[in-house]
């Protein structure tokens, strides 16, 4: 077995080197799932959730992340491939791996008639257990809906909708939930109290796996990263190794004198130009190149190119992200 | 077996009832004593007794099974299709609940919303006409068989169709037709014998018979071959009912 220590370079799919050694909660295995249409919507994939953590799914829209949801979930019948739920197949032995999961789907579906009361008692009952009013007020109070509790759901609003449904999947006290998007079309307090909320849920040991296309939410969120494009998994990452590993630094510095052309003897080096000659960015990859940041700074010296301002970037998730799913230039 | 979730499909569907009483409940009574006016006391006063039975007496029956099955299968059938309809079917799919129970749920509140209504729509009758029922214990047989098998036939026109028109399409073209020629108006053995015999293949007339037995000792068909005929079609619904959810059918993609 690979040694855990030493992260391989930037590969493809690192979920088995690490997987294997760790408590993984959910385990997708070669899974594919080719719609009638004839359209392949998961492409072979493999994943492996660590129990307690959280998880963000990245990809852009249509990549394929609420059909493995929907696979795990029971809402999407799998064209091949097996997926383990806390050990239990989910079809094999549905009703123990179902009993530990909730979904929160990226849908606002909702039935209309009925008071957010009767709809949260209505999944704790599907999911068979019994009644506990103690319970669904404690969500209905972490959820802010309790003043709700005996309005239609018809007439809320649309984040009161998001957080009935995250009332729902909460109501049967599962393991592991999942969040498709949860915090699409939901105001700047509410995802903040979204984020708090997923958090909490984790100190109580809840495993949460969520997609979202706000990278930010998966920045400050995730502990690994999953992203995964046209049906395909294309890495799965500790949070913090994929940014120091992906993570390209920026160094811009203000010129003294402006300069026409990059010096040839500086070729070495990733520079570009802006602002009328007047501003140098050095582009290096944050992990790797450390050191180039000093020898640069030393040949301009030499060079007697002088800079009034200096400042370093990190680049964002979001721009790892758009790098990965980008086709190849 | 998931009693708890049978339990809260069951509980949900019934308040769904019981929040549109009026629909539910008052629109086949009125429609109901509506024919007893017309076919009851209107023409029926013009027409010969049939087997010793006044007309008014002799379509209680008929009548009942016409709202049992047009009511077990637009209930069934709405009940499967709004959730599939509205997306709220992802939940059920996600639960842990077999096929069968997701069945005893949807199908189980229909059948008893029906057999409600059966009730209800044999007390209204008793306000235009005073018929006595001669075998109660078959009668209620027939009355929970019937709104079961019809609960489960609406449940699988739910299941397949995938729009408003195929919901209303099956009833229709289909099941009306069928209730109208299964003798509820008459009895089959008024018709030339060609016909006699091409009506023997309407499921409907069987339990129609059955049902007429029950309350007046008299039938076109042999009660039995009602019982049996009521039995196999309840068999037939519930295999294409499990075929159909195991496959995933209109539900899973
Ligand atoms: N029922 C279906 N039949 C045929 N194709 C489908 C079906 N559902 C989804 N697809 C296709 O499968 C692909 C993956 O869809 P999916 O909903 O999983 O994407 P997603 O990653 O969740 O996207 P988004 O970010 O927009 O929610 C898409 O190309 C979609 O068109
Ligand atoms: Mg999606």
């Amino acid at each position: 077995m690979q040694s855990s220590e030493h992260f391989p370079e930037l590969q493809t799919v690192t979920s088995d080197s690490l997987g294997a050694l760790v408590d993984s909660i959910i385990s997708v295995k070669n899974l594919t799932k080719t719609y009638a249409s004839g359209f392949q919507a998961l492409k072979n994939v493999n994943l492996e959730i660590r129990r307690g953590e959280i998880f963000a799914l990245l990809g852009p829209n249509g990549a394929g992340k609420t059909t493995l949801i929907g696979v795990v979930c029971g809402t999407v019948n799998p064209s091949s491939g097996a997926v383990l739920a806390d050990g239990h197949d989910i079809i094999a032995d549905y009703r123990a791996a179902r009993s530990k999961i909730g979904l929160v789907p990226q849908e606002l579906s909702t039935d209309m008639f009925e008071t957010v009361w009767d709809t949260v008692c209505f999944s704790r009952g599907l999911f068979g257990k019994p009644k506990n009013s103690a319970h669904i007020e404690k969500v209905l109070r972490e959820l802010s809906l309790w003043d709700k509790r005996a309005s239609k759901i018809m007439t809320l609003s649309g984040g009161m909708k998001r957080r009935v449904l995250i009332a729902k999947a909460l109501s049967h006290e599962p393991q592991i939930l999942f969040l498709d998007e949860p915090t699409a079309g939901v105001d700047v307090d509410l995802r903040r109290d979204m984020w708090h909320m997923v958090r909490a849920l984790r100190e109580t040991g809840v495993t949460i796996i969520l997609t979202t296309h706000y990278i930010e939410e998966a920045e400050q969120m995730a502990d690994r990263i999953g992203v995964i494009n046209k049906g395909e998994i294309v890495l799965v990452e500790e949070k913090s190794v994929l940014m120091e590993k992906l993570g390209k630094k920026e160094l811009i510095l203000q010129l003294e004198s402006p300069l026409k052309v990059i010096p040839p003897s500086l070729a070495q080096y990733e520079l570009a130009l802006s602002k009328e000659g007047a501003q140098l960015t050095f582009t290096f990859h944050a992990a790797r190149e450390r050191a180039k940041m000093a020898t640069l700074l030393h040949d301009l010296a030499e060079l007697g190119i002088g800079f009034t301002d200096l400042q370093t970037r990190e680049s964002s998730l979001e721009e790892i992200f758009v790098s990965l799913v980008r086709p190849q230039s | 077996m998931n009693g708890h979730a049978i339990r809260a499909i069951y509980s949900f569907e019934m308040a769904r009832t019981w929040r549109t009483l009026s629909q539910s409940i008052a629109g086949p009574v009125i429609s109901t004593s509506l024919y007893f006016v017309v076919f009851g006391s209107a023409i029926g006063s013009r027409m010969t007794a049939i087997g010793g039975v006044s007309y008014a007496a002799f379509i209680i029956p008929g009548l009942t099974m016409l709202s049992l099955l047009n009511e077990s299968i637009s209930n069934a059938s709405f009940g499967i299709y709004m959730p599939k309809f509205s997306g709220t079917i992802y939940e059920v799919l996600s639960a842990p609940i077999s096929y069968l129970e997701i069945v005893l749920g949807y199908v189980g509140a229909a059948a008893s919303k029906s057999i409600v209504l059966g009730t209800v729509i044999l007390l209204t009758a008793r306000v235009f006409v005073d018929y006595h029922i001669a075998h109660p214990f078959w009668m209620f047989a027939f009355l929970v068989l019937t709104a079961i098998t019809f609960s489960l036939f609406g449940f699988i026109i739910g299941l397949w169709a995938d729009g408003f028109q195929k919901l209303q399409l099956v009833p229709m073209l289909i099941v009306t037709p069928l209730t109208f020629l299964g003798g509820s108006f008459y009895s089959i053995k008024m018709l030339p014998p060609f016909w006699q015999h091409v009506t023997l293949f309407n499921p409907v007339v069987y339990l129609i018979s059955g049902f007429r037995w029950s309350f007046y000792g008299a039938s076109d068909v042999s009660v039995g071959v009602s019982m049996t005929m009521t039995l196999v079609f309840l068999a037939l619904c519930l295999g294409v009912a499990r075929w159909l959810l195991k496959s995933g059918y209109h539900l899973k993609a």
